[in-house]
């Protein structure tokens, strides 16, 4: 017998499932693409509102905005200071438009994976059978490779943003699902038991209790989904979605140094600002952590 | 709805923590020991066969040594813990069939509790705490506001109501459970160890707010203590558990009197039996005698002997509530009586040193 070589499916017979599940998701992608583009349409809107709002309005009213907006998080003026010198510069470069449309999508992504990741992870917390089954599915939506995904969805809805969105949130949204749940399972045993004692409910308990003390969690989790979508900006713009990861794509491609490490600090610079601005507020939720006693 | 009319009756009551505690009842109802159950099937016995009837209005304290299931005895009362055999009778319905939403408004309306780990909510200030039980049956802001400030400021943290508890020293976190518990004006009050991270001082004090507050509201009290003198000076009757069994159940001047066994003499054997003795026990009864001191029949020895004592008095009749009169005590009876406890030389050599 031969041990060396690992019994294999014949090559026909390979290549025979392959064709057969291919030619079955594209037959599925024709039925249903086109209500499933319906049915994802708002986020095209939402998208494009909010990059409108960016883009066209003064640049002088979107920078006092997003620096209220970081001081709002922080209420640090260091960070403020640094966003501000940070987006002069980046306006300065000729980045201003691309970071703006960057912005949008980070945005809406972070949203998106907000109201979806936040209610899965409290499911997961109250269900161990939820989380028997939803944590290997995140484990494999962060591990695969992120161009894996990116096949399906192109198949489904072509180039553009909404495909570029949804291929973010797979990337984004596992973080914030897992520290949902490890917040609100973190809760001590005591304090639940003492809302037990006082007769809450099931929905008094979450919404007094084990949100409110998971939050500082659940923010660390929103800070890291922001940081991985900002990093799938650039894979993102292969499916072409624009902003500061187009110039870099096209940097790499035609070998423009100057180009790329531009934009690249472009997106570090904005990295660094939501990192510190959510970071500041996720301190803030817990200054009643601040120990005076042991 | 505070004053509490109706008792709480355990009946037939078992626990056995572990998975399959239920299959193990029978072996311990057959006499199987604490130790035996944890060796051969690796279960802990927390409860067996606890029997006991809690007088309503009244202050029943627990007691007994570390492990011996003080805790799993008063979290059945409200069901934090469910029985594995056994029945908890309120107001004539068992606690242990209750559904969901039945146990959440007995929880609501009819209980409070106070923790031995505190478990306060470690995101709310001192006010949002205390507030907690009346937020959750939905009573209004400022009303629950209104109530949880009296009671912040009766155990004495006025002033800390927007504090958040860790930064509270571990005594003033008790008295925030304290406040928040006693805020929800239930007739039905659990304590476990309410009083054990407090100084002395404060201790005291807080007991004198607990007996205040009994004299006015005369709520079912349950109270773990692991202090004699505590469990001598609030409780109306005691129980001592030991190994999750009831072993003595009685007035504290009944166990201090007649301890039922060597583990409970060893208990009470240090205790001042002048603050727990009344001078009724030691009475004759015989006619009123010629003397300026009458006392009520409630009088403690060492409140009788200090009466006659500064009235320079040897004898003082002794009086029902109505006035009428039950017998006579003696100064050197109940000088006698107090420093001389059932077992001899040691103890006695003992209340002459003090
Ligand atoms: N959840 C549990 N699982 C297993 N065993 C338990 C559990 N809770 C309590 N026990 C056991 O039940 C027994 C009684 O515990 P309990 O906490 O009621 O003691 P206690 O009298 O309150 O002691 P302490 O004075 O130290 O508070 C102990 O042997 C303990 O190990
Ligand atoms: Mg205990």
């Amino acid at each position: 017998m031969d041990l060396v070589d690992f019994p294999s499916m014949s090559r026909g017979d390979l290549r025979d499932m392959r064709i057969a599940i291919d030619t079955a998701f594209r037959d599925f992608t024709r039925a249903y693409g086109d209500t499933l583009e319906s049915i994802f349409h708002p986020i095209q809107v939402l998208l494009v509102f909010i990059e409108d709002l960016l883009i066209d309005a003064p640049w002088i009213v979107v920078l006092a905005g997003l620096a209220g907006l970081v001081w709002a998080l922080g209420r640090s003026w260091k960070i403020v200071a640094g966003t501000v010198i940070a987006l002069l510069l980046i306006g300065y470069f000729g980045m201003w438009e691309d970071t703006m449309r960057t912005i949008a999508m980070v945005a809406v992504c972070t949203l998106i994976a907000v109201v979806i990741g936040i209610p899965v992870g409290i499911l997961m917390a109250r269900s161990d059978r939820a989380n028997g089954v939803i944590t290997p599915i995140l484990d494999m939506m962060q591990t695969m490779p992120s161009f894996v995904y990116l096949i399906p969805v192109v198949m489904i809805f072509g180039l553009g943003k909404v495909p570029g969105v949804i291929a973010v949130v797979i990337y984004a949204v596992p973080p914030i699902i897992r520290l949902t749940n490890l917040g609100i399972r973190q809760v001590p045993a005591d304090v639940l038991e003492a809302a037990e004692a006082f007769g809450s409910s099931a929905g008094q308990k979450l919404r007094e209790v084990q949100l409110p003390l998971a939050l500082p969690t659940i923010m660390a989790g929103v800070n890291q989904t922001i940081m991985m979508s900002l990093a799938m900006v650039v894979v993102a713009s292969m499916i072409g979605v624009r902003g500061l990861g187009q110039p870099v794509l096209q940097a790499i491609n035609n070998q423009y140094f100057t180009l790329g490490v531009m934009n690249g600090l472009a997106i570090v610079a904005i990295a660094i600002i939501f990192d510190r601005s959510t970071q500041a507020y996720g301190k803030r939720l817990q200054r009643h952590l601040e120990a005076q006693h042991g | 709805m505070a004053e509490a009319t109706h008792d709480i009756e355990i009946r037939d009551l078992y626990k056995i923590f572990g998975p399959n505690g239920a299959a193990h009842v029978a072996d311990v109802k057959a006499g199987m020991s604490k130790e035996d159950l944890k060796a051969r099937h690796d279960h802990v016995l927390g409860l067996d066969d606890i029997n006991l009837t809690i007088p309503a209005g009244r202050i029943q304290v627990v007691m007994g040594l570390s492990g011996s299931g003080k805790s799993t005895l008063i979290r059945h009362i409200n069901r934090l813990i469910e029985p594995t055999a056994g029945k908890v009778i309120f107001e004539g319905r068992d606690i242990v069939q209750m559904g969901p939403a039945e146990l959440r408004d007995f929880r609501r309306e009819k209980t409070a509790m106070v923790f031995q780990k505190f478990a306060l909510f470690p995101h709310r200030t001192v006010l949002e705490n205390t507030t907690y039980g009346l937020n959750i049956r939905g009573i209004p802001d400022g009303e629950a506001e209104e109530r949880a400030r009296r009671w912040i400021a009766r155990v004495g943290l006025e002033g800390f109501e927007g504090s958040y508890p860790n930064q509270l020293s571990g005594g003033m976190q008790q008295r925030v459970g304290l406040a928040r518990a006693l805020t929800n004006d239930a007739g039905i009050l659990l304590m476990d160890e309410a009083f054990s991270a407090l100084d002395p001082l404060i201790r005291t004090d807080m007991q004198s707010v607990l007996l205040d507050l009994q004299q006015e509201l005369q709520k079912t009290i349950v109270f773990i203590t692991h202090d004699l003198d505590e469990a001598l000076r609030l409780g109306d009757r005691i129980a001592i558990l030991r190994d999750g069994r009831i072993i003595q159940e009685g007035t504290g001047e009944q166990i201090v009197l007649r301890p039922a066994d060597d583990y409970i003499s060893s208990f009470v054997r240090d205790v001042k039996r002048g603050h727990v003795i009344t001078a009724r026990t030691v009475m004759r009864r015989v006619e009123p005698v010629e003397t300026p001191v009458t006392l009520p029949a409630t009088a403690l020895l060492e409140e009788a002997a200090r009466a006659m004592t500064d009235a320079d008095a040897s004898r003082a009749n002794i009086a029902a509530q109505d006035g009428a009169h039950l017998g006579v005590v003696t100064l050197s009876k109940c000088v006698a009586e107090m420093i001389a406890p059932d077992d001899g030389d040691e103890a006695d050599a003992k209340a002459q040193v003090a």
